[in-house]
């Protein structure tokens, strides 16, 4: 056995993981500016960062008037929002997987997309379209979609992993028919506005489009911290959990709360991003290990970083049109998916 | 601490599952719960350790009513091993071990030294200190046995409760284990298939049948032949083991009857 045998069976323990937290907040910011400056005009990132330190004290005397309105009115709440999306995702992932013991949950899984793109088609359709009236459809279609899921997947209280994905799916075909012959009632005006709900986008983000994400995504962060070692007694068995003295009905509810809350949060602001939910968590735990007062932050700070490189790439790639993000995080996301599915099947031998 | 179980009954979609059944476990001692797969032998367990509410009845540990007390609070008072360990997370065996700080520990508390302290004697204790840092998923099922039985000791809990603790264990394992049990002294519950096993290492028995307690008491006389017939469908005795000396149950092939 060699002398200096690991302490951890992780790949990142011990003091490493202060480095990595340390790593991944500056990869955050560092991507954050480095997203902001890149577009049709580029912006240098010392201006970048100028711009902003000017708003955040107050003071925007002596900007340039362009690269004031490129910077802060529309670059920096679009990567904003991409960032809050992939960390609000990402949590929800952690309590999905925590909640069903499936690795392969994942909000979009489980029709929650599909719940909030009807929603936006039937507001936009039917023209009930008031200050906010398209989101806020989203957000009560992806809540119902998925309340629906959870209740037909329970028995007795108890969710069946196995049940949960196939009315996940039955729900997500459902939403989908419904939300074709509504698009074939469309205005073809109102079709790409669709598009967005169905695959997501952070393009033609405003301030105003970050405040229910941020605040759904910091407060169910705070909620989730205080349940990190619940959740690991849960994401071991229902019956374990209660034998270590954790309140089980009470731990499940919160996490159907808060990834229902999540979801709906982003979903209606960014519109049906796939996969972030699903690959982070597990690209996390393969580091840091299953330890949820670690899962936690580092799904957090993971799932904005990427989630900021991917809407990069999204609007990079084939300059100057831009393309949904889900298709992005779909084309990474799918062969992730059926790794894991393989990864599954052989240990399961 | 005693355990005092009183007239619990569970229904479950209208089918009774356990009914009226009383039991009581004194400070110290190993009581074994035995009968035929389905006999309520696990659902009274789970009522015990407050996995599952009983519809009726109380379930009394010390002074405590265990439906009336927090689930922290239970976790102080009764360890489990059960039988739905997941083992699709890769925790580590200290990982595993330390879970069992959790109601001891406040929301945002982290693990101090003397949590650590507890997790390496609880460790050692089982003789798996070697094992801390190797992966809990990929260990043989007695030392997995083993290492929950550790997590239970880091709970400081007065009472443990094993729900078919040596199912899929080669037999050396099994013996060594229930030595492990017996060893440590605590209250204890256990629910338990080979009646062999349960004579050798228990102080009572109860018998369970389609959910209601047929007898308690010590083992030669809960195990008479006639009530193994009976609720088994099986021949059986019980003779002086060779070896010790000690009652030893044993079974002939073919039906009861």
């Amino acid at each position: 056995m060699p002398r200096t045998e690991r302490t951890s069976p992780h790949l990142v323990a011990g003091g490493r993981y202060v480095l990595l937290v340390g790593a991944l907040a500056v990869a955050l910011l560092a991507a954050v500016a480095f997203a902001i400056g890149t577009g049709t005009v580029d912006v240098p990132v010392g201006q970048v960062i100028d711009v902003i330190t000017a708003h955040l004290r107050g003071d925007t005397t002596g900007l340039d008037a362009l690269t004031d309105q490129i910077v802060w009115d529309f670059r920096t709440p679009r990567v904003l929002l991409a960032a809050v999306a992939g960390a609000g995702l990402s949590l929800a992932g952690v309590c999905l997987q925590t909640l069903v013991r499936n690795p392969l949950a994942d909000p979009y899984v489980f029709g929650v997309s599909a719940g909030a793109s009807l929603g936006a088609v039937i507001a936009l359709t039917s023209g009930a379209v008031a200050v906010g009236g398209v989101a806020g459809a989203a957000f009560v279609g992806s809540l119902l979609s998925m309340l629906i899921v959870f209740a037909m997947a329970q028995r007795g209280g108890r969710l069946l992993g196995s049940s949960l994905v196939l009315a996940g799916v039955a729900i997500a075909y459902l939403g989908n028919a419904i939300t074709g012959y509504l698009q074939l009632q469309a205005d073809p005006s109102e079709l790409r506005g669709v598009m967005f709900w169905l695959l997501g986008s952070v393009a033609g983000a405003s301030w105003a489009d970050l405040t229910v994400p941020v605040i759904a995504t910091a407060s169910c962060a705070l909620a989730l911290a205080t349940q990190a070692r619940p959740m690991n007694a849960l994401s071991t068995g229902d019956d374990t959990a209660a034998g270590l003295g954790v309140g089980v009905n009470q731990l499940r509810i919160l996490l159907l709360v808060a990834s229902s809350l999540l979801t709906a949060a982003v979903v209606s602001s960014a519109g049906g991003i796939g996969f972030v939910g699903l690959i982070v968590p597990h690209a996390v735990r393969l580091v840091v290990g299953p330890d949820h007062r670690k899962l936690i932050p580092v799904s957090l700070l993971t799932g904005a970083v990427f989630l900021v490189l991917v809407d990069l790439v999204t609007r990079t790639v084939d300059r100057p049109n831009e393309m949904p993000i889900g298709i992005v995080t779909a084309a990474l996301g799918a062969p992730f998916f059926l790794i894991l599915l393989r990864g599954r099947k052989r240990a399961m031998r | 601490m005693k355990v005092d179980v009183r007239g619990v009954s569970v229904v479950i979609d209208d089918t009774p599952i356990l009914g009226d059944a009383h039991l009581t476990v004194e400070t110290g001692t190993i009581t074994g719960l035995i009968g035929p797969n389905g006999s309520g032998k696990s659902t009274l367990l789970r009522c015990v350790y407050r996995a599952l509410k009983p519809t009726g009845g109380s379930v009394h540990i010390g002074a405590d009513n265990v439906w009336r007390s927090s689930a922290r609070q239970a976790g102080r008072r009764t360890a489990v091993l059960t039988q739905d360990h997941d083992l699709d997370n890769d925790y580590s065996v200290e990982e595993t071990v330390a879970m069992g700080r959790l109601p001891h520990k406040g929301l945002l508390a982290r693990d101090n030294e003397t949590d650590r302290a507890i997790v390496h004697n609880a460790l050692s204790r089982v003789d798996m200190t070697w094992a801390a840092h190797r992966s809990f998923a990929r260990l043989s099922g007695g030392e997995r046995q083993r290492v929950l039985v550790a997590r239970a000791l880091t709970q400081q809990a007065p009472v443990l409760l094993l729900d078919e603790p040596t199912n899929h264990l080669d037999i050396g394992s099994q013996l060594d284990l229930l030595d492990l049990v017996r060893e440590l002294g605590l209250t204890t519950i256990a629910a338990l298939h080979d009646l062999d096993h349960a004579t050798a290492y228990c102080d009572n028995l109860v018998l369970l049948h389609r959910g209601r307690v047929v007898t308690t008491g010590e083992p030669a006389s809960v195990l008479a032949p006639d009530r193994v017939a009976e609720v088994f469908g099986v021949r059986s005795t019980i003779v002086p083991h060779p070896l010790t000396g000690q009652p030893h149950f044993v079974t002939a092939p073919g039906p009861a009857r």
